[in-house]
């Protein structure tokens, strides 16, 4: 009843606006094109609105500009944020030139009715000039920012600390290489129990294969007790397919090599992310279901994470946790790892604290996650 | 042909199964403006989740029902609401709202011809758009939510439906009303390039088309070289989703459970996507821009500048268009060397987009500046295209990319360039052409007010979001609250979030001066605008045929204005040249 009356509200009101409308109309006289008059309000309204996007611009720059663009805190980071200010510094420019122009020229050439436009059709000069500057600038722009490409992805990685960055629906899981600097190879069909990363190893072959017998021994009595066919029938289906599993399992483990099972001994799983000032990382990114990305703005670093492949990110943390704290004036302050490409409900709040500190710092932090190595799982 | 004029029609064969383009223009626009309808109230919710996170408001019950309890909207349908908002507006408002609207009315007339190629296939490019819009709108209303993997639909999200509720029943929906779109597209496509190439009324050589043609056309063959490829991509996911090929999966692990699927790739699926995406981008924008030269010209009073330039840099950055689509996939761990030849070609465009905008603000230089709806829309138009485009010189190079990619940096950008621009162009088109389609004028005051709200709230919204991504707020997100460094960005939230409502009911101006224009306007004459193109030569009543008589003969381009030694300040294309009298361009 109440949406009825709503409506019948609704088209009454509209009515009504038609028709003080077109009163509004009739007592105006207006006609209903373009005049002098017109040209001018409209000619003035945009000068003013060119003033009031630049001042706009300028006014958005006092208010936000130290509230944004985190403070960089890799080696790189300086390198980026200078071709970023290099960049940027140009844009500005030609905002602030092209943008007075266009509101400037609309302003100054509005319509009046004993006006004659000029007739102009072209100008090859001009459009050679302003073909060729543009160019220019862009191949310095070009050649630029490939130099600093080129810094970011061809670095000596030889001596790089490994660390793998796991991603799932939503949370993040870090493997250190542990004393080899070498990870042991991982698949997830390997993931079960403690073992949320699939790494494999004797460790967590025999773990996974005695808790998949446990569950079989278990079916199989669940069998021997059973009177109903439909149920037998199921629990048949339920062990064939942990069978199944259990020989997927000891395929993947024979056929990993033995200096790869050797060095997943010493892998370090954890929940948080440490890594040491000043010692270049490589990050080996991988992912358990959709993609996910791991982007880290104060380290300028970012960098997909796909299901099926590995891909990677090294780079040299420059600021500890504590110093950035410092510099920042902000006892709450913590390095973050965020997700950036949509993965889920959850998508939003899918992080790692990351922690960066003094070399001993991490030696010593190493040594409390004794519990989470892959040998001692 | 003549015989057309006469042919008694009812309303079947009149209103829905129309063969004529001025009608089947029509049916694009208004179809096109529902879904942008649609589209933009799905952002006003969801910009007042981002304002008020977690905040219950009654406004997003009423809308929402059961996806937002109590009034707080579920992560779940905030994801699908980005997703279809995306969709719609890129797909259904931009590509086939804009071409479809205006290469149907336009083409005709402006080339000169009765009618379109085929009318049969355009007929049928309508009904797999408006098959395609009823698919779309069901999916809304489906038991477990609409598609929600981003409109960019990136397989394992999009594939695997335990991954997200909208990878469900909603994402097949989404998969099947794009095929029909791909369809749609691809008829419509082929008949307007068909009918540039071969309809051309006497005279009307490719040098003598308005730039609207030219932009129109390019748009086409873009469509017809790229939506197969999304196509191909869509076919395949389909295939991953429903019949357990692994062209896309591999190694996943999901609820405990390790998928069947080995050996795909879903790095591929991106490839075969932005392949479409990218020109994409430009089958939005290249209309808007064919639409504004004749609109700027006109309204300037004065000849477009550099017209050859102007062609020129239609088809340099449509050539480009193909071979930049990497620049999406910078950090997907796609091979470094290959990124950089994608930094390369994507800088490029900046110069055609530069010959452009200086041709447009060269166009107006001392020209007589008439200042209608339509030209204020189309400035507009020229200065988002400045703001937008100048920040894909930071998105276009891989090393800031890294620091940008997927925040609302990005989200800034191709609001303003490619969303702000095509729907400015839009905009400029319907009020410019309305007394083409429906014989009278729209309301010049409601225009003014609707241009004013329009520009200031489509700048309040889009400027300071360059300012969230800096601060590397990922896009797509629900709530930013989950993070301490975000927390300071609460008021530019709610400034964005003030400008886009506002923005968008200003659009109910717009929307009053359309509908009440239609019936009770002011009747047009022939020639409003006073316009120097062929589709103001035809009678103001719209008959099938377009002419009554023969078609008329094309002696001159399109553009000249306030030609020395004429009588009037515009000369149409089918004056003959007078004796001695140049053809300049």
């Amino acid at each position: 009843m109440i949406k009825v009356l709503i409506v019948l509200v609704a088209i009454v009101f509209v009515a009504q606006v038609v028709r003080i409308f077109e009163l509004s109309n009739l007592i105006t006289k207006t006609k209903n094109e373009v005049s002098d008059r017109s040209n001018h309000i409209n000619g003035v309204l945009l000068l003013l609105s060119g003033i009031g996007l630049l001042a706009f611009f300028f006014w958005q720059r006092a208010e936000w500009m130290d509230e944004t663009l985190q403070v960089a805190a890799s080696e790189h980071g300086p390198i980026i944020d200078n071709l970023w200010d290099t960049t940027m510094g140009l844009i500005i420019v030609v905002f602030l030139i092209l943008t007075p122009m266009l509101f400037g020229i609309a302003f100054f050439y509005r319509g009046k009715e004993d006006k004659k436009a000029s007739y102009i059709t072209h100008n090859n000069k001009l459009e050679f000039f302003w073909t060729a500057i543009p160019a220019v600038v862009l191949m310095a722009l070009i050649s630029y920012g490939l130099v600093v490409w080129g810094k970011i992805v061809n670095q000596d990685i030889s001596d790089a600390m490994v660390i793998e960055i796991y991603a799932k629906q939503f949370s993040w899981t870090a493997r250190y290489a542990g004393d080899d600097n070498k990870l042991g190879r991982a698949d997830v069909r390997f993931v079960g129990g403690k073992n949320e990363l699939g790494v494999i190893s004797q460790k967590t072959k025999e773990n996974q294969i005695s808790a998949i017998e446990k569950k079989i021994i278990n079916l199989n009595l669940d069998l021997k007790s059973s009177e109903n066919p439909a149920e037998k029938k199921l629990i048949t289906k339920k062990i064939d397919k942990l069978e199944k599993q259990k020989k997927t399992l000891i395929t993947y483990f024979i056929t990993t090599p033995m200096d790869k099972l050797l060095s997943a001994e010493d892998d370090v799983v954890t929940k948080e992310l440490h890594l040491p000032v000043g010692k270049k990382v490589l990050f080996k990114f991988r992912s358990q279901d959709v993609i996910h990305s791991a982007y880290l703005p104060h380290f300028r670093v970012q960098m997909n994470c796909v299901p099926g492949t590995t891909t990677q990110f090294a780079f040299t943390p420059t600021i500890t946790t504590v110093d950035m704290k410092k510099e920042l004036n902000d006892e709450s302050f913590e390095y973050v790892m965020l997700c950036n490409k949509i993965c889920g409900n959850a998508h939003y709040n899918m992080q790692m604290k990351v922690i960066v500190e003094t070399e001993e710092e991490y030696n010593a932090w190493m040594e409390t996650q004794n519990n989470t190595r892959i040998s001692n799982l | 042909m003549s015989e057309h004029g006469h042919h008694k029609e009812n309303f079947f064969s009149k209103y829905v199964f129309s063969l004529d383009h001025k009608m089947i223009s029509k049916q694009f626009l208004i179809t096109g403006m529902v879904m942008g309808v649609i589209a933009m109230v799905m952002s006003a919710l969801f910009r007042i989740q981002l304002a008020n996170p977690g905040e219950s408001n009654s406004i997003l019950s009423t809308f929402l029902g059961r996806w937002a309890e109590g009034g707080v909207m579920s992560p779940d349908i905030y994801l699908s609401l980005v997703t279809i908002h995306g969709t719609i507006m890129v797909f259904f408002v931009l590509t086939g709202g804009l071409s479809g609207t205006f290469a149907n009315l336009l083409l005709p007339f402006q080339v000169g011809a009765r009618d379109m190629a085929s009318g049969f296939l355009n007929m049928l490019s309508y009904w797999f758009f408006f098959a395609s819009c009823v698919v779309m709108i069901i999916s809304l209303f489906v038991q477990s939510g609409p598609a929600s993997a981003g409109w960019t639909i990136y397989p394992p999200l999009s594939a695997v439906p335990e991954t997200i509720s909208g990878s469900g029943l909603g994402m097949t929906l989404w998969l099947v009303s794009m095929t029909l779109f791909i369809v749609s597209s691809l008829l419509g496509g082929l008949n307007y390039i068909v009918t540039v190439l071969n309809l051309r009324t006497t005279g009307m050589s490719m040098t003598r088309l308005p730039l609207t043609v030219w932009a129109l056309l390019v748009t086409a063959i873009l469509g017809v070289l790229s939506f197969p490829v999304l196509l191909s991509a869509a076919l395949l996911l389909i295939f991953d989703r429903s019949f357990g090929t692994s062209f896309y999966l591999s190694d996943i692990l999901v609820q405990g459970e390790v998928l069947s699927h080995a050996g795909g790739n879903p790095i591929l699926f991106q490839h075969l996507f932005w392949f479409l995406g990218h020109p994409e981008v430009y089958i939005v924008l290249l209309p808007a821009l064919g639409l504004t030269s004749e609109i700027i010209a006109t309204n300037s009073r004065k000849p477009i500048f550099g017209y050859r330039a102007m062609i020129g840099s239609i088809l340099a950055i449509a050539f480009l268009s193909f071979i930049v689509w990497g620049h999406h996939m910078f950090i997907t761990g796609m091979n470094p060397f290959l990124g950089s030849v994608f930094v390369f070609t994507t800088l490029l465009i900046a110069i055609p987009s530069a010959i452009k905008v200086f041709n447009y603000i060269a166009t107006l230089w001392r020209g007589n500046l008439q200042f209608t709806p339509a030209m204020l829309f189309s400035i507009g138009l020229v200065s988002t295209f400045i703001t937008g485009g100048l920040t894909g010189l930071i998105l276009g190079d891989s090393a800031l990319d890294i620091n940008v990619h997927d925040t609302y940096f990005v989200v800034a950008h191709f609001h303003i360039v490619m969303g702000l621009s095509a729907i400015f162009g839009m905009l400029a088109g319907v009020y410019h052409w309305f007394p083409r389609m429906y014989g009278r004028l729209m309301n010049l005051k409601l225009g003014y007010i609707h241009f004013w709200g329009t520009f200031i709230c489509a700048y309040g919204t889009f400027f300071p979001m360059h300012f969230l991504g800096m601060a590397g707020l990922p896009r797509r997100y629900y709530s930013n609250s989950a993070f301490p460094m975000f927390d300071n960005l609460v008021d530019i939230n709610e400034i964005v979030s003030f400008f886009a409502i506002a923005g968008a009911l200003i659009q109910v101006v717009f929307f009053f001066n359309f509908f009440y224009s239609i019936f009770r306007g002011t009747p047009s004459p022939q020639n409003p605008w006073k316009s120097n193109t062929l589709e103001w030569t035809a009678p103001v009543e719209r008959i099938h045929g377009n002419w009554s008589g023969e078609i008329p003969a094309v002696h001159r381009w399109a553009y000249d204005y306030s030609k020395p030694g004429m009588d009037d300040d515009f000369v149409p294309q089918t004056v003959p040249l007078k004796k001695g009298e140049e053809e300049h361009h």
